[in-house]
């Protein structure tokens, strides 16, 4: 997990310097708190996987000599088959519009996304087709 | 992170054979969540787009062929440059690589069985066909669509200057289709991160899946700016809000300020793929390795950084800028190009190369990416930047860029479209396409950036015959019309693969990586078996055992071999694939 | 790729280098490129940086395009059999690429900082200013005193002159006129959206930008006539945004001036 935390915290450590240097130089407000959010975006991924990175079993993935019995088993649960994705693509459509053309598909849109996102919590409780 | 334990659905306990239940006909592809269908629904609606983009730019090259032209008029022209940027940059090139060839590509790169989050991964695509949907309809309104430019600068944005529900279905379907990026980007990141074959190090992933890595990074960072501006523009637009505008205390060069946070890594989000693409696709074709394997993971990641800083290169002629930051930041981007581009001349070097269609297309986009890299320099020089921003030489720039990067687009397809249909396509036509294409590039870009230099603005409906821009014109509408020729010739090769296919098997080109390890079209759940994944080049160690690098450094004689392989004999001579009935299988059920 | 290979390179590179560098210092006229000599000092200045840069680079992309087309064509399949050896990095040749371009890099940065600090100097004491405002769709040239008061004025005709798709050069758009050799300091603001006050031949282009108020001088070195447009999109009529920019003698320009200053005071 080591690697996967350097790419986030190269990020982090990358914008806080060229954050840094840009506010210094320039103490320009919107372009030194974009810098600033991006460092963030790279140090606190970066540090959580970095935490872990020092707790965690070494995973199959990251042993060179690894064989396949080693990563056997259960993956993961992958749902095979669901609608609420589309469901909700096209509430959120609706509801997009509505900002264009007025109320009247606010009301389909949100009808769509709400049961969108309560089947899709359902589905994940019960487990759907896989 | 424990992640044994938070696994709820083993799949020893789930029902079998579950998908012979399953929805069957237009209600499974509506609910699917596989990784292969998503891609290619992404693939196919992308280049759709980029079909009709195409049909606006041919439209526009009509227009400007001749001075005082009348075809179209002032305002339909104004919407044709808008909608052909904003189809070609929003509902092209990005989904088609990081929706439609990532999607497909990556889990079987890495040897997962789908992305991290299929459920979510399927939203992305249908937020994106509503999206684009939503943007097309406003053809449809009273005004028009958007005119504004795929920029959109304010103030010329905001509601007394483009009224209309044309340009607020713009900025509605880029919201959309801003949160389905955003979705594939954490899908990305979390795919490669989390569902790793064993033994798939980082540092053994295809430089393909790296750039995706990165791209996800880089969509993560970029586009919560762009849907952020957007609100802040519907909000100007339709609540008052004064915060592009002067009266009411507002900043309206703030709009491209944020535009261009996102607008700079963005296009860098449309080009790593592409450069991910082209350095597998040479490896194949050269028949040896990745030159620099570790220098272009290293110039991935630097580009990626160095493009988040460089935005306001897009407004040197502002005024309000540190022009020597941004022009030092954008100088330094050679850097990494650089050593990329010197990594695939290393691969190409004392190789073994083949000219298949998809080779070509990486030849193709490595001289076309010069041109547009080195004018690209040329532009991060403020006083250059003076004399030459919006005219047709910044326009040629991007156009040599994007061709370049259509260009390794076309490589992937020829390269994976036999991986992902079963089929080939016909070398012949391939080839006829991608002269045609390289052609027509240079015979309509290169003129442009001789009338950007003779001071011809971009964005201008017509010219006079006086201003001497005529003939340089007339040569880039000719070449207009070759890529169109290139294109439909494409098409042609889809359509009789179809309908005439050509069986492609498992692995045409004797390619390295682990997604040629699986049938072509892959089964559900991608792999059936997997072969000892011991360097880069999985399935080149087991096609060629005497010509693999192995890239631990601890190199296994044969007996250790023998006894990595566990229960299943390792032979000399049949190195084979761990059985599907066996402990080592990563899909239990079929 | 060996050392010799790497030491062909080099002195290829330097081969190339030289005779460019020969050319450019041998000729005192160096090729345009398409590009404008500048009629202004600033103008000139940037050409300078301009025929620099973009021999540099055509001297890398000769460089690059000779690799690639090098490898395509020696290291062809011939034999499909025979399979190339399987190497995969040149740790020395690999420093070397990155390097050189960063020390390329550093210089291009110090003749760029150089050439935009001349360009965006001001002059203390202009002797002659204009206030520019640009809107849709036009221009207005208000030239005035050191108090700020207006002396002359030029601007588009209103109502705006019909679509004409004729040269900016034409009468039917303002032509505000420089000195030759004086310096002129422009200040330039926007009425409604972003405009670009654009004049090719003196190799410039500065926005006109609502909220923002941008400054700077022309001192033109040539006589002529020279067209100007409106670079950044701004509406329906952008194309039409058109002026031009006339480079008189001193004693012609007060001439002209005093005469547009008479003209002002009677209307």
């Amino acid at each position: 997990m080591k690697n996967e935390a350097y790419v986030f915290l190269f990020v982090g450590i990358f914008f806080g310097l060229a954050g840094l240097v840009y506010w210094l130089w320039s103490h320009e407000d919107a372009g030194s708190v974009m810098l600033l959010g991006t460092f963030l975006l790279g140090c606190v991924p970066g540090s959580y996987y970095l935490w872990w990175s020092r707790r965690m079993p070494k995973r199959p993935e990251d042993n060179p000599d690894a064989t396949l019995e080693d990563g056997a088993g259960v993956v993961g649960a992958f749902p095979g088959s669901s609608i609420w994705p589309f469901v909700l693509g096209l509430g959120a459509t609706f509801v997009a519009a509505a900002l264009v053309f007025g109320a009247w598909t606010l009301g389909v849109g949100l009808f769509l996304a709400v049961s969108a996102l309560v089947g899709v919590v359902y589905e994940s409780r019960r487990g759907g087709l896989v | 992170m424990t992640v044994l334990a938070e696994r709820p659905v083993s799949f020893a306990e789930a029902p079998e054979p579950h998908h012979e239940h399953g929805p069957s006909g237009f209600l499974k592809w509506v609910t699917s969540t596989d990784h292969k269908v998503i891609g290619k629904n992404y693939t196919v609606t992308a280049v759709i787009f980029f079909l009709l983009a195409g049909a606006m730019a041919m439209l526009i090259r009509a227009q400007l062929a001749n001075p005082d032209s009348t075809l179209l008029s002032q305002h339909t022209y104004n919407e044709m440059f808008t909608m052909h940027g904003s189809l070609m940059i929003y509902l092209f090139v990005g989904p088609v690589a990081f929706g439609g060839l990532a999607n497909y590509i990556v889990p079987l790169q890495i040897g997962a069985p789908d992305m991290a989050f299929p459920r979510l991964n399927a939203l992305s695509y249908w937020l994106y066909l509503g999206g684009g949907l939503l943007m097309m309809t406003g053809f449809l309104t009273t005004g028009s669509a958007a005119d504004f430019g795929w920029v959109a600068y304010a103030p010329l944005s905001n509601s007394i200057n483009t009224p209309g529900a044309g340009p607020d279905l713009w900025i509605v379907a880029l919201i959309l289709t801003g949160f389905s990026a955003i979705f594939t980007g954490v899908n990305l990141v979390s795919t490669i991160y989390y569902l790793r074959a064993p033994g798939m190090t980082m540092f053994r992933m295809p430089i393909f899946t790296w750039n995706m890595l990165v791209t996800g990074i880089l969509i993560l960072i970029a586009f919560p700016v762009f849907t952020s501006a957007l609100v802040f523009l519907w909000c100007d637009r339709h609540l008052g809000a004064h915060i592009f505008e002067v009266q009411g205390g507002g900043v309206p060069v703030l709009w491209q300020d944020l535009f261009w946070f996102f607008g700079h890594p963005e296009v860098y989000i449309l080009a790593l793929p592409f450069f991910g693409i082209v350095t597998d696709v040479i490896a194949v074709f050269s028949r040896k390795p990745i030159f620099g394997y570790r220098g272009m993971v290293f110039a991935t990641i630097s580009i990626a950084a160095l493009s988040t800083s460089v935005w306001a290169h897009h407004m040197f002629t502002t005024g309000v800028v540190l022009l020597p930051f941004f022009s030092l930041m954008s100088y330094l981007i050679a850097v990494p190009t650089g050593i990329k581009f010197f990594n695939w001349i290393g691969t190409m070097w004392r190789g073994s190369v083949k000219f298949d269609t998809p080779m070509l297309f990486c030849i193709g986009f490595l001289g076309t990416f010069l041109v547009g890299g080195v004018s690209g320099i040329l532009l991060a020089s403020p006083p250059i930047d003076f004399a030459t921003h919006d005219t047709y030489f910044v326009v040629a720039h991007f156009h040599s860029v994007v061709m370049a990067l259509v260009m390794g687009a076309f490589a992937g397809f020829f390269y994976w479209y036999p991986k992902m249909t079963g089929r080939m396509l016909r070398e012949g036509l391939g080839k006829a396409t991608f002269w045609l294409m390289f052609i027509g590039t240079n015979v309509t870009f290169d003129p442009q950036y001789l009338l950007g230099l003779k001071g011809m603005p971009r964005r201008i409906a017509e010219y006079a015959a006086s201003d001497g821009y005529t003939t340089l014109n007339r040569i880039s509408s000719v070449g207009a019309a070759i890529i169109f020729i290139s294109v439909a010739i494409f098409v042609v090769n889809v359509v009789v693969s179809w309908w005439n296919p050509i069986p492609a098997g498992d692995n045409p080109w004797d390619a390295a990586t682990l997604e040629w390890a699986t049938t072509s079209p892959p089964p559900h759940h991608n792999f059936l078996k997997i072969p000892p994944i011991r360097s880069r080049r999985p399935v080149w160690d087991y096609n060629h055992p005497e010509d693999r690098i192995l890239d631990h450094a601890h190199k296994p004689r044969l007996g250790e071999l023998v006894a990595a392989g566990g229960g299943t004999a390792v032979l000399l001579d049949e190195i084979g694939f761990d059985g599907e009935d066996g402990a080592g299988s990563r899909e239990p059920d079929r | 790729m060996g050392t010799r290979g790497v030491g062909r390179l080099r002195r290829n590179a330097q081969f190339l280098l030289l005779s460019a560098l020969a050319l450019g210092l041998g000729g005192c006229s160096l090729p345009t490129f398409g590009g404008f000599r500048g009629a202004t000092t600033q103008g000139q200045t940037e050409f300078k940086l301009w025929s620099w840069m973009t021999i540099a680079g055509a001297v890398v992309a000769v460089i690059v395009w000779g690799l690639i087309l090098w490898a395509i064509i020696a290291y062809r399949r011939r034999d499909p059999e025979k399979m190339p050896k399987q190497f995969q990095s040149n740790l020395p040749v690999e420093v070397i690429y990155t390097v050189i371009p960063l020390i390329i890099v550093g210089f291009i940065f110090f003749y760029t900082v150089g050439a935009e600090n001349k360009i965006d100097a001001l002059a203390p004491n202009p002797p002659v200013r204009i206030r520019v405002t640009g809107f849709q769709w036009g221009w207005s040239f208000s030239y005035t005193n050191a108090a700020g008061k207006q002396i002359a004025l030029v601007e588009t005709a209103q109502p705006r002159p019909p679509l004409l798709a004729a040269s900016p050069l034409s009468s039917e758009y303002p032509r505000f006129v420089l000195p030759l050799g004086e310096t002129t300091q422009i200040t330039l603001v926007s009425n409604d959206v972003v405009h670009t006050f654009y004049v090719p031949a003196f190799n410039f282009g500065r926005q006109a930008l609502p909220g923002v108020t941008n400054v700077f001088d022309f001192t033109p070195v040539k006589t002529g006539v020279y067209a100007g447009h409106c670079a950044t999109y701004c509406g329906l009529y952008h194309s039409e945004m058109l002026f031009s920019v006339a480079v008189v003698g001193p004693s012609a320009f007060h001439k002209w001036l005093n005469a547009e200053s008479a003209e002002l005071a009677a209307s």
